[in-house]
């Protein structure tokens, strides 16, 4: 099966399984399967070879009684950055909380290295699976380094407050992520840009094997959102984490993830690697968006390009058998002309 | 055992190059390691800050046992106290100064506590038990004993009981997923106004001498507390003090970045917080039913402390020796500055919280931050 093979490629060579996760993968991945096709809906090899750390099983989600998700079903693949998107109130960020605990599902479990993650320790489950919020506080005057440091708790106790260990693991930290140069600036004096990668660093510092995202490039300007991803992109190459993020931006996540897991409404509509899923009918079908997409000339990864308005564009730029004029297409996915020409004709 | 103290500067040149002066440096940390299994971070700043709150505090415990009727030269004081005074001398030191003096120390190290606690939760130095009624509630419990023609006990009781239910409303009503830090202080804010309504209701509905004696109450006094009035809130101090810095510090400074942020860290959040808050409000009614409603202690002894450690995180233990400087110090201001008659320490703690409290407004506002 070559989606197989796809997958092996984008994620590059497998660690060995860890003892204890046997359980996890085996039944979960093809039960997600099976439900996405009895619900008529895709999925291209998702988990295919891989294990799965992590999962949900039959996941009802919901605050008091709205209900937000039901019999939710998703695996993440063993070393994958794996990119979460949807519409607003798709439940993506609710499904985040749920993979790592902050929300504790109404129905179903979550598994942790085949384990309940709900009774498990809690800071032996902030060893292994970290989660970089979307509403972090930075305290008033606290230093780079020292938000960094908060990063090592999980390793600390009463008796443990601070071992050279937990010493090297925040300079290493700061230094992959780098704002080593900024440690003694306060973090009230950052920029947008500056502060999440601290941020980062402190998730960083937890030293977990998963690392969860809850839309970390939100309120960064278009340069520092790309910075961030490719330190993502980094990392996830680089240290072999599994990552898991909720993006807004459909490219972005073309273009980072090598697994995709489309939601709408609660449920997940497709999952796989995005050169398989991301297409015209899927975008359409979950954010209700008529678009085409084309091969992004810097990647080859999918690129999104929503259809132009009808009647958007004043009477005098349309003229027949061109490419749509980039300047009528809306704001948020910028198309050099020149990218288009291969789809040139497919829309007068 | 090897025991090392060693700046972090040190260890993190060695260990990140390129890194520059080393976390250390930086942070105002130090750790003391010995051998793997044990190591201690802190910041020589907060400690030393502490220590000369908690000097202070006794210094002026000292200079007030020495004032008064009877005066006493520090020398003297501490000569009674170790029991090598006269009959008369160890009579007024220990039986009656030293328990007020006490009792200040343990009101004002039970509020700086408190304070600090309610402030790191609520994320807002407003955040203070007397400002969420909790202390108002401790007021309305010991007036319903005042007008009943209770005992002082009995008051007492009063008090501890009007602070915790006061502390349980506010937590049930202001409890949905957990206690936020807003609706906490608004809820707060709601129960102080009913609070204070129902205790100026309750003061027309007493007899003159009734309405005298809670009138002196409310206003926070030390006059003639002595040992029945100090034994519970000593009890009290010293069990949930070393629960709540030791078993709760950590936790609440990991807090302050956003309950997501905590968990994510394996912090149980709730339970942390719970039992902080839990502490506090207990604490907070014992040192009402000692000394009365003392006010802005808890309000201004954790920013006090703030200002002179410089450390993020709660200062638990820097706020509660500010809070018993803070007291005895008033406490000695309001039995000798004012001429005439003594006054009571509240009004004095009122006078400089206020004061206190208008200028961190003013100084917040060029600031920025408020």
């Amino acid at each position: 099966m070559n989606t197989h093979a796809v997958v092996r490629d984008l994620h590059g060579p497998r660690a060995p399984r860890t003892p204890g996760q046997d359980i996890a993968p085996v039944g979960h991945p093809q039960d997600g399967a099976e439900r996405m096709t009895q619900g008529n809906h895709r999925d291209h090899g998702a988990p295919a070879a891989g294990g799965t750390r992590l999962s949900g099983e039959g996941l009802t989600l919901a605050y008091d009684r709205r209900t937000i998700a039901e019999d939710l079903t998703v695996a993440i693949p063993d070393h994958s950055f794996t990119v979460v998107i949807g519409p607003n109130a798709c439940g993506k960020s609710t499904l985040l909380r749920a993979l790592s605990r902050m929300l504790k599902p109404a129905a179903g479990a979550v598994l942790l290295d085949g384990r309940d993650i709900s009774s498990a320790n809690a800071k032996q489950v902030a060893r292994t699976l970290g989660l970089l919020p979307q509403s972090s506080v930075a305290p008033e005057g606290i230093s780079v380094s020292e938000l960094v440091s908060r990063g090592r708790y999980p390793h600390q106790s009463l008796l443990r407050q601070w071992s050279a260990e937990d010493e090297r693991v925040v300079a290493e930290s700061m230094s992959s992520t780098g704002v080593a140069e900024l440690a003694d600036r306060s973090v009230d004096e950052l920029s947008g840009g500056q502060r999440q990668r601290v941020w980062i660093a402190m998730a960083l510092a937890q030293q977990t094997p998963l690392l969860l995202l809850d839309e970390p490039t939100t309120y960064l300007d278009l340069a520092h959102q790309i910075d961030i991803l490719d330190l993502c992109a980094r990392l996830h190459q680089e240290e072999g984490r599994t990552l898991v993020a909720v993006l807004h931006d459909l490219n972005h996540a073309a273009r980072y993830a090598t697994h995709l897991i489309a939601m709408r409404d609660g449920r997940v509509v497709a999952s796989g690697p995005p050169e398989r899923i991301v297409t015209a009918e899927l975008v359409e079908e979950v954010f209700g968006l008529p678009c085409r997409v084309i091969d992004d000339p810097e990647t080859g990864t999918p690129l999104v390009v929503p259809a132009a308005r009808r009647g958007a564009a004043p009477a005098s730029r349309r003229r027949p058998v061109t490419p749509p004029d980039p300047s009528a297409l809306p704001a948020r996915t910028p198309v050099p002309p020149r990218r288009t020409v291969r789809s040139a004709g497919g829309r007068a | 055992m090897r025991t090392a103290v060693k700046t972090a500067s040190r260890n993190a040149s060695r260990t990140a190059a390129g890194a520059g002066e080393g976390a250390g440096a930086r942070t105002g940390t130090r750790t003391l390691r010995a051998g793997s299994v044990l190591s201690l971070r802190f910041r020589p700043r907060a400690l030393v800050a502490a220590a000369v709150c908690l000097l202070a505090a006794l210094a002026a415990g000292v200079v007030t046992i020495g004032s008064g009727d009877y005066p006493m030269s520090p020398a003297e004081v501490l000569t009674t106290l170790t029991g090598g005074g006269t009959p008369a001398q160890d009579f007024i030191v220990n039986e009656l100064r030293l328990p007020r003096v006490l009792a200040a120390l343990l009101v004002g190290a039970s509020l700086g506590l408190a304070g600090a606690v309610f402030q790191s939760v609520v994320r807002n130095p407003l955040g203070s038990p007397d400002m969420l009624g909790i202390t108002q509630g401790a007021s309305t419990g010991a007036l319903l004993v005042v007008l009943a023609g209770g005992s002082s006990a009995a008051l007492a009781g009063g008090a501890i009981a009007g602070g915790l239910l006061t502390g349980l409303l506010i937590y049930a009503l202001a409890w949905r997923h957990g206690t936020h830090g807003y609706r906490l202080v608004l809820t707060g804010i709601g129960v102080l106004a009913m609070l204070t309504g129902v205790n100026g209701y309750l003061l027309t509905r007493g007899k003159l001498m009734e309405a005298a004696r809670a009138v002196l109450w409310i206003t926070g006094s030390l006059d003639g507390r002595g040992w029945p009035e100090l034994t519970p809130l000593l009890i009290a101090l010293a069990v949930l003090g070393p629960v709540t810095v030791l078993g709760c510090g950590r936790a609440l400074r990991m807090t302050e970045m956003g309950d997501d942020a905590a968990h994510a860290l394996g912090v149980s959040v709730e339970r942390a917080r719970t039992t902080a808050l839990g502490s506090a409000v207990v604490l907070v009614s014992f040192a009402a039913a000692c000394a009365g409603p003392v006010s802005f202690v808890a309000l201004t002894a954790p920013q006090l402390a703030k200002r002179l450690t410089r450390a993020p995180g709660p200062n638990l233990l820097p706020a509660a020796c500010m809070g018993a400087a803070v007291l005895v110090t008033a406490d000695w201001a309001a039995q000798n500055l004012f001429t005439g008659r003594q006054i009571p320490v509240g009004v004095v703690t009122g006078l400089l919280g206020g004061c206190y409290l208008v200028w961190l407004l003013a100084t917040q506002r060029k600031a920025g931050r408020i």
